[in-house]
């Protein structure tokens, strides 16, 4: 399987992106510069966290404005995996590929520390090796992860089984908890927590990897069986 | 050329935990009639001569990049610059 | 006077001592006027007085510095370069520089943080490395006026600011709080990064017809006479110079950052220096002198931010975020395509020259020709008068004596709740320590350890500095600081490579303060030298005073060791019930500015804790083996609040373990001396035997228990003895607890 990692100006957890599907999950990975056009070639796209554009004017906004991105929302549309973690999720919301937003943290403050988050859904191809209500230590980095949507949002999300994490101990605000969401087609996951810093032992631990086996688990079933 | 100056704020139901803090700082030294804070954005963009409406424009932006309309509001005066 | 026209004229400079103004003395006038071989314009007094300043020339602390032991075998680059460097093995090298951003962060704390930041990480990618860690030595007062909470909510908040944005993370550091740093805190920023020996670079501009390009963000009217600023006391009239501080754009850094980083790996690039401190005036005086040619520049050429510059606001700005490189001549496009990608200004302004001057044009016409050498190499160095103040035979007099203490177990949870030993977590959790992934040990241990990606081994990183002892014994408390930096990374598991320093002083005019600089400076070199870890590189700050009291001396030791394999890595945290827990050393009646000192007495005096560096690195390399040959479970050095205190740290992490001791001699000495060359280690019952072979002087003095209580027995019965969780929400709380509280 081959992955794209979205590189804007600012992005600075691209190389933990990169080095997580290459040396951990062993995949082939290539950065993609956000002036290019195409995601040709590649079957799954992760946004990295950072500071795009400096987090001026608004988180990701300034991103969303970039070339790559109708490449990426082409991406989406032909139901293929895309994986926002952090400003790439606050990308993703900007982009409308998934609703809501992300507001200050509510102490104000950014934080960064290893948070406990319970899996709402396992039934999506980010969290397949996942068990139903597992708990998972994922680290956080943010200032502005506080999740808010309007009502009906919720409603349609809760509906929908669209809150795939949630937060154990909400450090931020967020609405019901949330720390991850999924489309409605299931094949865009938008998360602040960092899967890809907890996918060795030796550097924060390792709960984050099966996020990225699974990924490529139902890439394989599918290839397979077609 | 226009001077355009757009106000942005954070939409009436969106918790501002910044105004928040402002309101009881505010409290803290003696304001205790303040009611409410509510921190925003404000901006300044100088539009030169175009054959384009600026109205039109100006609204283009704000719900193109300027803005958040899933949180946020925006009002805006022209004036001659 | 935004224009040329309106600019004094030499005689007026000279009649009316303008240059007075810019710091200059008499003499130095005189020195550049002789140096120039007539009077210099106004563009040309102001390169003077801002390469002349203390701040870019160490006139007055040139003496001091010449003791430093800075060679080795180890060592690639010493002083003199943006950063130094240190060869760790495998063709690959570690580069690192501490910096003090203190008088800009007592003004604006924010910013003056976050440009500090911004700086340090300038000179560690100018060398060509990739920064992979930060690093904060942090004094403040003791967080109970509004001033000083703010003054230490806002650095922390500049320094999370600017590195959490440009992406490299900040995993350790320490904080200090003493009343001495109320009005004049300290902002030491520390950059490690790493680099392959082929891509290492220097500031040169070398090769005459070689391009000089300009690179980063535009210059505008800020930060003018920065270096001179940083050169004087604060004062409320100081305050008023306001326009001194940067503010910085850490979006334009990460840029600038990667951009470099691959210009460094074109062979186009012949020299690139930053724009820090004294910004255009110094990086090209410096290239062109340390290549032994000259420069010219046209600065109508340069990026400006603002309409009207003159020379002199262009040549003294301390806009952030700037960068001087020489390239090869017709290969100027190959770098500007690189700058290009990233939206950054790369700007051809002028050219190296074979006359030694630097020359500059603007408007059509020669506004400062000055030889590049007057300015980098022929200020003035000054012998300060030095003199011993008379508190020091005071103290050195007084016999060491226990602190009254009645409740043990309230003493300790009140020095854990000293700002000076508790939890920074309320700090470090908003600093992004994980950032690149390669953080093994985060904050909150003895030393921060980072992996070097694609190898097994890693790099342990520490700052310290004792300033209490520094104050009552400036060159015992010289050796302190070293010895205490090398424990951190040894009880981590690696050996120390070198270090970096910061001599925050107050005013070396004063004969007094000039004998603690010597003095420390003489502490400092002895250390270096029994413990193997060469001075690489530094800066001094000085004039650290407000109202004219000094802060006590403080130079800040940042140390970076290797971890040869990180099977290695040893943190502070007990691990297994059962384990024997042992102390290092003996302990003995030292309370000299030790922190149990501090809350009884309300003050520091008498003799700081004496250090014997052959007893400091024998313990030190028993350790080190003993970690290597894996027998040791967790290690911590002994350092404020002593023994007790190490042994509450050594349980708060560690997921529902407790310890039970039993200490001998006096109990207050036992529990809260700062005897020196101490460590806590825990071992496994089955390398008991294995470990005292190595480790000859440790003492067993208990057990790691599995009931979360911490238990302490002297020679009558129970001393301490409480729930781990009682302790540590004591820790743990301390500081948020003071930043609420109503100054």
């Amino acid at each position: 399987m081959k992955f794209a990692v979205l590189v804007f100006p600012g992005s600075n957890c691209d190389v933990d992106m990169y080095h997580a599907i290459k040396d951990e999950l062993g995949e082939e990975v290539e950065y993609v510069w956000h002036s290019e056009t195409s995601l040709d070639g590649f079957d799954g796209v992760l946004v990295p966290g950072g500071f795009s554009y400096g987090d001026y004017l608004r988180c990701g906004a300034m991103a969303n404005q970039s070339n790559i991105m109708t490449a990426l929302k082409e991406f989406a549309a032909a139901g293929k995996p895309v994986l926002g973690v952090c400003n790439g999720f606050q990308i993703l919301t900007e982009a409308g590929l998934l609703p809501g937003a992300l507001l200050r943290n509510k102490n104000l403050k950014f934080m960064c520390r290893t948070v406990t988050l319970n899996v709402e859904n396992n039934n999506t191809l980010f969290t397949n090796q996942y068990a139903a209500g597992e708990q998972i230590e994922i680290p956080i980095a943010h200032g502005e992860g506080n999740y808010y949507c309007d009502e009906e949002t919720l409603a349609s999300l809760q509906a929908n089984n669209q809150i795939v994490f949630t937060y154990d101990n909400n450090p931020n605000g967020s609405l019901q908890n949330i720390a991850g969401i999924i489309n409605e087609q299931g094949n865009v996951l938008g998360m602040m927590p960092h899967p890809e810093r907890a996918a060795n032992e030796i550097v924060g631990g390792a709960d984050g990897l099966k996020l990225f086996t699974s990924i490529v688990k139902q890439w394989r079933e599918q290839h397979v069986n077609n | 050329m226009k001077k355009v100056k757009i106000y942005v704020t954070l939409k009436e139901s969106i918790l501002d935990p910044q105004g928040s803090a402002v309101k009881g700082s505010l409290e803290k030294i003696g304001y205790g009639e303040v009611a409410d804070v509510r921190i925003g954005k404000y901006l300044e963009v100088t539009i030169a001569d175009t054959d384009r409406d600026v109205d039109t424009i100006v609204k283009e932006m704000c719900e193109k990049v300027l803005t958040n309309t899933v949180i946020e509001n925006y009002r805006y005066e022209i004036e001659e610059a | 006077m935004s224009t040329t026209n309106f600019e004094p004229t030499a005689e007026q400079i000279k009649e009316q001592r303008l240059y007075a103004d810019m710091g200059m003395t008499d003499a130095e006038y005189e020195l550049a006027v002789e140096k120039l071989g007539r009077m210099p314009n106004w563009t040309e007094i102001g390169l003077f007085s801002v390469m002349w300043s203390e701040h870019c020339s160490y006139k007055k602390s040139k003496p001091v510095l010449r003791k430093f032991p800075t060679k080795g075998p180890q060592v690639l680059q010493g002083p003199g370069e943006g950063a130094g460097i240190v060869d760790i093995g495998d063709e690959q090298a570690v580069v690192f520089k501490m910096e003090s951003h203190n008088h800009p962060s007592a003004i604006e704390p924010y910013q003056g943080a976050a440009t500090g930041v911004g700086g340090i990480i300038r000179d560690v990618f100018s060398m060509g490395a990739r920064p992979i860690a930060m690093l904060n030595s942090l004094r403040f007062g003791e967080l109970k006026s509004a001033r000083g909470k703010y003054l230490f909510e806002e650095v922390v908040a500049g320094i999370a600011g600017y590195g959490n944005c440009i992406g490299i993370p900040t995993v350790g550091g320490e904080i200090q709080f003493d009343p001495c740093y109320e009005g004049n805190p300290l902002v030491n920023a520390m950059c490690v990064g790493l680099i392959d020996h082929k891509d290492i670079q220097k500031g040169v501009a070398a090769g005459v017809g070689n391009t000089v390009m300009y690179v980063g963000a535009k210059t505008g009217r800020d930060g003018i006479h920065g270096a001179t600023f940083s050169s004087e006391e604060l004062s409320e009239e100081a305050d008023e110079k306001r326009s001194a501080v940067q503010v910085g754009d850490p979006f334009m850094e990460k840029l600038l950052l990667e951009a470099c980083l691959e210009v460094v790996k074109s062979d186009a690039l012949v020299g690139i220096q930053d724009m820090g401190a004294a910004g255009l005036t110094s990086s090209s005086a410096e290239m062109a002198s340390k290549a032994g040619t000259g420069v010219e520049m046209n600065l109508d050429l340069v990026p400006q931010r603002e309409t009207g510059m003159s020379a002199y606001e262009m040549m003294l700005s301390e806009s952030q975020e700037r960068m001087l490189i020489v390239v090869k001549t017709g290969r100027e496009d190959e770098i500007k395509a690189i700058f290009e990608k990233y939206d950054l200004d790369a700007v051809a302004v002028g050219r190296v020259t074979d006359d030694k001057m630097l020359r500059l044009l603007h408007k059509g016409e020669v506004v400062a020709e000055v030889p590049a050498d007057a300015l980098a190499e022929d200020a003035p160095v000054y012998n300060m008068p030095e003199a011993e103040p008379a508190y020091f035979a005071q103290y050195q007099a007084m016999e060491n004596a226990e602190p009254a203490v009645t409740d043990y177990k309230e003493t300790l949870s009140a020095l854990l709740q000293a700002p000076t030993v508790a939890s920074k977590e309320w700090v470090y959790d908003q600093y992004d320590y994980q950032v690149r992934t390669n953080t093994v040990v985060a904050p909150g241990s003895d030393a921060a350890v980072i992996r070097v990606r694609g190898t097994n081994k890693g790099l342990a990183m520490t700052t310290d500095c004792n300033s209490r002892y520094i104050y009552l014994d400036p060159t015992t408390g010289g050796k302190i600081a070293v010895a205490e930096a090398a424990r951190n990374i040894v009880a981590t598991g690696a050996k120390p490579l070198a270090i970096t320093d910061c001599l925050n002083f107050g005013n070396p005019e004063k004969p007094e303060i000039f004998w603690q600089i010597q003095k420390s400076a003489d502490g400092i070199s002895e250390a270096c030298l029994a413990l193997d870890a060469p001075v690489i590189g530094g800066n001094v700050s000085m004039y650290n005073e407000r109202s004219g009291e000094a802060v006590y001396p403080t130079p800040t030791i940042g140390m970076v060791g290797l971890v040869e394999d990180l099977a290695h890595v040893t943190t502070q945290d007990a691990k297994n019930a059962g384990d024997i827990v042992y102390v290092i050393g003996e302990t003995k009646t030292e309370f000299g500015g030790s922190e149990l000192q501090k809350l009884v007495e309300g003050r520091i005096f008498g003799q700081a804790p004496t250090i014997d560096l052959a007893v400091e690195a024998k313990r030190q390399d028993e350790l080190l083996a003993a970690i290597r040959a894996g027998l040791v479970a967790s290690a911590h050095d002994v350092s404020e609040g002593g023994v007790a205190v190490a042994l509450a740290e050594k349980t708060f992490d560690a997921n529902g373990l407790g310890m039970n001791v039993t200490l001998t001699g006096s109990a207050t000495t036992a529990l809260f001396a700062e005897t020196q060359s101490r460590f806590i280690v825990t071992v496994s019952p089955a390398n008991k035997d294995a470990f005292e072979k190595i480790v000859t002087d440790a003492n067993e003095i208990g057990v790691v228990t599995d009931d979360a209580t911490l238990t302490i027995n002297g020679e009558t019965g129970v001393l301490v003895e409480g729930s781990v969780e009682e302790f540590r929400s004591a820790w743990k709380g301390a500081i948020p607890c003071l930043l609420k509280s109503e100054a």
